[in-house]
């Protein structure tokens, strides 16, 4: 895949950044505005997928590493099922964080209110162990397939 | 010949689907909320959090997650162990 | 019955997608028949759960003394649509595969198995 001209690599080297911050931040914020760690998953990858095609594929895999990735699917699919056990005191899926003390552990008020960050108890925590598995997984694929791409085309000029 | 058939089997196919969205009730007016009443009043005090649909997902059907977290992992083996190349 | 206008899509998007699953031949295009089948599914489970003149469910800065809507079909159409997702990668990755190996990509000409 050749890669594109000079004006589209100096865009992409602007925006990129500005695209990963804000899926991070649809991350983060999922238990307070519409979002989650599915969506802002989604975000973060397409920030991949632009890296992908504006620098063409031989030069992007010098930067974008398949190793990196794979791990860290694997650590976020872990951390999900390890927040998952720990509430096994009383059931499985406890939420043994919301309104005690401790970390993310604020009591809510009632109705409708500008929301508190330090609230919900499990759910910031599930929500970056996704986020983190859905980026990795997307891209992992993104890369393969492009990389596929070229190794099945050689097949036709041959 | 096959391609009459083809035809029209997807006429009978498609004349149920029309009949079926003339007749549905109307839109609007859902008739069994009792149970989405129950999760908007008390989300915010069992579950700590502002976003119903999230404490939905994550804490009053967090196994339903847990296993579409598998089949994305398990979709992802899959294509790994597609594109593998046996080098010599 | 211009009340019903979210079924009317509704079925549109069903019926494309299985004309063009039944009709036409290269791997590619069926590929997106299936994409069009999942969609219209997510879109039906999304419009059972509307109330008239109701708010999203999120109480963070919200307009007072409104409704919400149901929040259930919602949580259930997220999972639905990243199972989408995978299955269309995965539909994507044998083409390619079925691609290198024969030389074409026409249903009709690689039904027959060879070695």
């Amino acid at each position: 895949m050749k890669e594109m001209s000079k004006i589209v690599r100096n865009v992409t080297n602007l925006v990129y950044g500005f695209i990963i911050i804000f899926g991070f931040y649809i991350i983060a914020h999922g238990h307070l505005t519409p979002g989650g760690g599915f969506q802002g998953g989604a975000v973060v990858a397409s920030a991949f997928a632009l890296l992908l095609i504006s620098y063409g594929q031989l030069n992007a895999k010098k930067f974008l590493n398949i190793n990196i990735f794979s791990l860290l699917e694997s650590c976020g699919l872990t951390m999900f099922i390890v927040v998952a056990f720990l509430g096994l005191g009383t059931t499985f899926f406890y939420n043994f964080l919301a309104n005690s003390g401790s970390w993310f552990g604020n009591m809510v008020i009632p109705g409708i209110n500008p929301g508190d960050m330090n609230t919900a108890g499990v759910l910031p925590l599930m929500n970056i162990a996704v986020g983190l598995e859905v980026f990795a997984g997307l891209g992992i694929i993104v890369l393969l397939m492009a990389d596929g791409a070229e190794f099945t085309k050689k097949k036709e000029n041959s | 010949m096959k391609k009459i058939i083809f035809g029209i089997a997807f006429i009978v196919f498609f004349s149920f689907l029309v009949i079926s969205a003339i007749n549905m009730r109307p839109f609007g007016l859902p008739t069994f909320s009792e149970m989405d009443d129950y999760f908007i009043e008390n989300a915010q005090s069992e579950a700590g959090a502002n976003n119903v649909v999230t404490s939905i997902v994550f804490d009053y059907r967090g196994f339903d997650t847990l296993g579409e977290a598998t089949v994305l992992f398990t979709t992802i083996v899959g294509i790994v162990a597609l594109f593998r190349r046996i080098t010599k | 019955m211009i009340g019903n206008f979210p079924y009317i899509a509704v079925i549109i998007f069903i019926g494309l997608g299985i004309y063009t699953l039944m009709f036409k031949r290269n791997l590619i295009k069926i590929a997106i028949g299936i994409c069009l089948i999942e969609n219209g599914v997510n879109l039906f489970l999304i419009t059972l759960g509307f109330r008239k003149g109701a708010v999203a469910p999120i109480y963070t800065l919200a307009p007072s003394g409104q409704s919400m809507v149901l929040p259930t079909p919602q949580a259930l159409t997220l999972t639905s649509i990243v199972i989408g997702i995978a299955t269309t990668a995965l539909i994507l990755s044998i083409a390619m595969m079925i691609y290198k190996h024969y030389g074409t990509i026409e249903v009709n000409e690689v039904r027959r198995l060879r070695g």
